[in-house]
């Protein structure tokens, strides 16, 4: 999560203020995911509920990875998958080599992808996460060693893809303010 | 920090990742080898973040009345008029109850009836959702000291909701009714035939197993049945609904989808729960 300043020019000295501010920024996505996941768990009364958790981890390790990879390292894609599996009662590591596997995808993708638009970005994400719906879905199968039905597998996916503007556009709105650490 | 070149930097940041996917399929055989450390760490998660759910369920609570509030006022006419037949309709069963209550109190007396020991029971509230994609559970926020041991009955204002399979020091799950574990003797009101209800983490769970000459009767009220210890007697479930296909489905009396507050007994049965390792010498509790 280190950040590391390489652009040429003169900048005020790092006094513990600004090394904090910059510390805040870097955490933010990290931050602000694992709310989220927590807050999914509160008892809001909606239908299908369950499924936000995983929908949102999805959605969050994708674009965090997609646009700020540095303040979104694999240990922290690992700890996410972790928190993922034990509050979504799934059985251990099944959600952390899911999230490890989009956080990979969206590392390769991520040159292609930066020439794109957000509607480009989306649609790679919806076979992301249709992918990463069946990956949990036959992971849980195998692990658990039981057949399971494929409409809750079918559901995440189809979430998941719904909510992803509803996050993405207050992501990016702070990808470019709170979460960005040359703004320090 | 150690000083590394910046090539050695770059291939260890290359490395990452792969050595975190083989540690994720490390885990996966952890957690197949030992079962109770993905259950011990959920428990002390759940324990954790309990305070802070508990601290949330407050105000989510209100925002949630002011919704019902505003959708009943907008209906209170209509409410009223169903409320008022509804009175009528139940103020006549009331009598009947009495007098069947009245009547069964002096048959039981004259067949010098043992009559069933009174339950103890802790009324929690449900603070957060413990299920799921694949799973059907709800967290209880019980206070430290509480008592409660694995595979006590939780019961809401209508009926059955599911057992408890998980204690912490604050918390406590319940696994559901529907949740694809989920495995109860039930016995089909009107002809006692025993049944198994299984979850199917669908919101109707099945019935399986009646005996043969037996068929479960559209709406017939399915109770459970105190074979194999793990549940009293006639505690109410819920209601055969068939499905498209003709297969027999239990509708859940229960509120299953908003669960708020529940009770939680002690019959002191120890039927089918699982032998704990760890809590092992404790002697039961009647």
């Amino acid at each position: 999560m280190a950040y590391i300043d390489r652009r040429p020019g003169i900048r005020p000295r790092p006094t513990l203020g600004r090394r904090l501010d910059i510390a805040a920024r870097s955490g933010f996505p990290a931050c602000i995911t694992i709310l989220l996941m927590l807050l999914t768990k509160a008892p809001l009364g909606i239908a299908g509920q369950t499924t936000l958790l995983p929908a949102v981890a999805l959605c969050s390790v994708w674009f965090w990875s997609l646009f700020r990879p540095e303040s979104f390292p694999p240990p922290l894609v690992f700890v996410i998958g972790l928190l993922l599996d034990l509050l979504g009662y799934l059985p251990l590591g099944a959600g952390v080599f899911t999230l490890l596997c989009v956080h990979g995808v969206a590392m390769a993708l991520r040159r292609g992808l930066a020439l794109h638009g957000f509607l480009w970005i989306w649609l790679v994400f919806a076979l992301i996460a249709s992918a990463a719906s069946l990956a949990i879905w036959l992971l849980v199968m195998l692990l658990d060693f039981r057949l399971l039905s494929p409409r809750p597998a079918v559901f995440m996916a189809v979430l998941s893809v719904a909510i992803y503007p509803a996050l993405a556009v207050p992501f990016a709105a702070a990808h470019r303010s709170v979460a960005n650490p040359e703004d320090a | 920090m150690i000083r590394l070149s910046i090539q050695a930097r770059q291939a260890l940041a290359r490395l990452t990742l792969p050595v975190l996917i083989v540690a994720s399929f490390a885990m996966m055989l952890l957690g197949k080898a030992d079962t109770l450390l993905a259950e011990r760490a959920r428990t002390a998660l759940a324990d954790g973040l309990a305070p802070i759910y508990a601290a949330l369920a407050a105000p989510l609570g209100d925002m949630h009345n002011a919704v019902t509030e505003a959708i009943n006022l907008w209906d209170m006419r209509d409410e009223n008029a169903r409320l008022r037949d509804e009175n009528e309709k139940l103020r006549r069963w009331q009598t009947i109850a009495l007098a069947l209550d009245a009547e069964n109190q002096r048959l039981k007396a004259s067949l010098h009836w043992i009559p069933d020991p009174d339950a103890s029971f802790l009324t929690a509230r449900v603070v957060a959702d413990a299920g799921g994609v694949y799973a059907r559970a709800v967290l209880l926020s019980v206070g430290p000291n509480h008592g409660i041991r694995k595979g006590e009955i939780a019961v809401d204002e209508r009926g059955l909701v599911g057992r408890v399979t998980e204690v912490g020091s604050r918390t406590a799950r319940v696994l559901l009714i529907t949740d694809l574990n989920s495995r109860i003797p039930v016995t089909l009101e009107t002809s006692r035939a025993h049944a198994i209800l299984i979850g199917t983490n669908g919101p109707r769970p099945r019935l399986l197993y009646w005996p043969e000459g037996v068929v479960p009767q559209e709406g017939e009220r399915i109770v459970t049945s105190a074979e194999a210890n793990a549940f009293p007697a006639n505690l109410p479930i819920g209601a055969v609904h068939y499905t498209g296909n003709g297969a027999p489905e239990v509708e859940p009396a229960a509120m299953l989808q908003k669960l708020e507050v529940v009770r939680i007994f002690d019959y002191g049965l120890t039927g089918v729960t699982a032998p704990e390792p760890a809590s092992r010498a404790t002697p039961g509790r009647h």
